[in-house]
């Protein structure tokens, strides 16, 4: 399969700060491609290289097989980027700006058909000839999908579209997006929501301090860390020691609870037995599933 | 993909988007100029009229309407293209176009000729009711067009250049309130050059204004301070090396793309 999206060995520097540290990653034409990482990870830095706002110091992008610098052209055909921030121009309505766009992209008349779809797709045609001022921040954000719509590209790169927006919102744009990856486009998703990744990406990359951390796909990432957590409260906190012999399995202290990382089932009678025979009382259990935000914090070490 | 007719039609989608821009707000970018341009008309013409002949022949008040044509030409040609990049950088759609596969070639010449078209739209405003004044004939039509266009893509230009460097509305109001204002009101509009002390003169002979304003005034009267065509070859001169320095500026993505 040809590849949506080409990062080597990808660098950016801002003097002495190494925002991107060598990554070097593919995406194929139809993934659904999630990119988390803490703030400062680099996400934005390498999708700003892509989209041609900020310029590599070394390596090469390219985008459906043309390089986002020497062919920015055809490269930005190919790419339908959603910025991060509500930006909007304050001189015209929301149909007038997708023309626009779309106009920017080369489209001419021909298109404003696949405009006026667009902004009925994206539930907006009752405020298709409103001022962009007068738009809720909802609807300034599906407005700013749209836009990356107009000139049909097969990538669509989507920086944090649901930051902001509320419950019934976010499920309404989780489900356009599957659309249109099942339409056949590419779609990259950065998201801090890790659900929202593990709910819609075929495989992520997780970034910390500029590099890939983990690349899989995100069932082949929850399956490598797919142990239970055993979550317990004890009755003598703070003053006894654990027996040496549980120690050798992986735990973490939160307030009053103890959540030992399972690698077998058979552990939860090793962690009882060892507790029972010091007279540690256990007052309330209970077994935690991984999901990609403790794969996460396992592998970066970060809150996200 | 990316072929001659995208190209053309991304470049005109732009400049109509920077015309309609400043036409939503016509009030403010046509009608106040020249309001300010038929005030300082009536005033200027009122006190001195009867007290200044510039050129033989030549009332005051008609004297002054070239300048004043061009001195809003400029100015407005100038506001043009720096109010819409420096809008756009605040606001932060500049993105919008940064992410488009139109180059710094269609960026530069959409901008360009909006600001020309703006700057000429309100010269020919303040003629129109300035011929309700004074008689006005032109007597050199493709002078005053030359002026008008070089002009106007002069200070174009230097907009977009003082739009690109700005990053926030009080250091393009230093560009405005800084070396627009002084350049054009020392530039000859009120007065010839003649009229000085010697010293002052040489001074005025260094400011491209003067030349603008004072070969766009041969157009009219077939009368100026220094021949039509050094004046023409001097702005002409000023055209070319500022567009091209807003081109190798926009090409390397200063300030725009990090």
């Amino acid at each position: 399969m040809k590849k949506a999206i080409a990062f080597k060995s990808v660098k950016k520097n801002y003097g002495q700060l190494k925002a991107v540290n060598g990554i070097t990653l593919s995406i194929e034409e139809g993934e659904f491609f999630g990119l988390l990482g803490p703030n400062g990870a680099g996400k934005s830095t390498l999708i700003n290289m892509l989209a041609g706002l900020v310029k590599p110091t070394a390596g090469s992008i390219s985008a459906m097989g043309f390089d986002v610098v020497k062919d920015y052209q055809n490269a930005r055909h190919s790419l339908g980027i959603v910025p991060q921030e509500l930006v909007f121009d304050p001189f015209f309505n929301l149909r007038e700006m997708l023309r626009f766009q779309a106009g920017y992209f080369g489209k001419g008349k021909s298109n404003d058909i696949w405009v006026d779809e667009v902004i009925e797709r994206l539930d907006l045609t009752a405020k298709a000839s409103t001022n962009m001022r007068m738009l809720s921040g909802g609807m300034k954000r599906r407005a700013l999908i749209a836009q990356a719509l107009v000139h049909r590209p097969p990538v669509i790169v989507l920086d944090e579209p649901t930051a902001g927006v509320d419950v019934e919102l976010r499920q309404k744009l989780w489900d356009f997006i599957k659309e249109l990856n099942k339409e056949g486009h590419t779609i990259v998703l950065t998201t801090h929501y890790l659900e929202e990744a593990e709910a819609l990406c075929n495989r992520v990359a997780m970034l910390r301090a500029g590099k890939v951390v983990a690349l899989d796909t995100t069932n082949n990432l929850l399956k490598k860390f797919a142990a239970k957590n055993l979550k317990l409260r004890l009755s003598a906190k703070g003053v006894f020691k654990l027996p040496s012999s549980i120690k050798e399995i992986n735990f973490s202290v939160d307030d009053d609870f103890y959540t030992f990382e399972l690698k077998k089932i058979a552990d939860i009678s090793k962690i009882i037995t060892a507790l029972n025979k010091e007279s540690i009382e256990i007052l309330d259990m209970e077994t935690v599933d991984q999901d990609l935000e403790n794969i996460f914090l396992k592998l970066t070490g970060n809150k996200v | 993909m990316n072929n001659i007719h995208n190209q053309l039609i991304g470049t005109w989608t732009l400049l109509k988007k920077e015309l309609l821009r400043f036409w939503r707000v016509a009030f403010q970018t046509v009608a106040a100029p020249v309001i300010t341009g038929i005030l300082y008309l009536l005033i200027f013409s009122h006190v001195l009229d009867s007290r200044v002949e510039v050129y033989e022949g030549v009332p005051y008040m008609a004297f002054l309407i070239p300048g004043l044509i061009m001195m809003s030409l400029l100015q407005n040609s100038f506001s043009n293209s720096s109010s819409s990049l420096i809008q756009a950088k605040v606001m932060g759609n500049i993105v919008f176009l940064l992410l488009t596969p139109l180059s710094y070639i269609q960026l530069f010449f959409s901008f360009l000729i909006a600001s020309i078209a703006r700057g000429i739209f309100v010269g020919f405003c303040i003629y129109l009711i300035a011929t309700l004044y004074v008689d006005l004939p032109i007597e050199h039509p493709w002078i005053v067009f030359l002026f008008a266009v070089f002009g106007g893509g002069l200070m174009g230009a230097f907009g977009i250049i003082a739009g690109v460097w700005s990053e926030r509305f009080d250091q393009m109001a230093a560009f405005g309130n800084f070396v627009i204002m002084p350049l054009s009101m020392l530039s000859g509009v009120f007065y010839s050059i003649h009229s000085l002390p010697a010293s002052w003169q040489k001074v005025s002979q260094l400011n491209p204004f003067f030349y603008m304003i004072d070969g766009f005034r041969y157009g009219f009267f077939g009368q100026s301070d220094v021949s039509p065509y050094f004046s023409l070859s001097i702005v002409t001169i000023f055209f070319i090396v500022l567009s091209y320095g807003t081109i190798q500026m926009l090409k390397s993505g200063y300030k725009l793309r990090g």
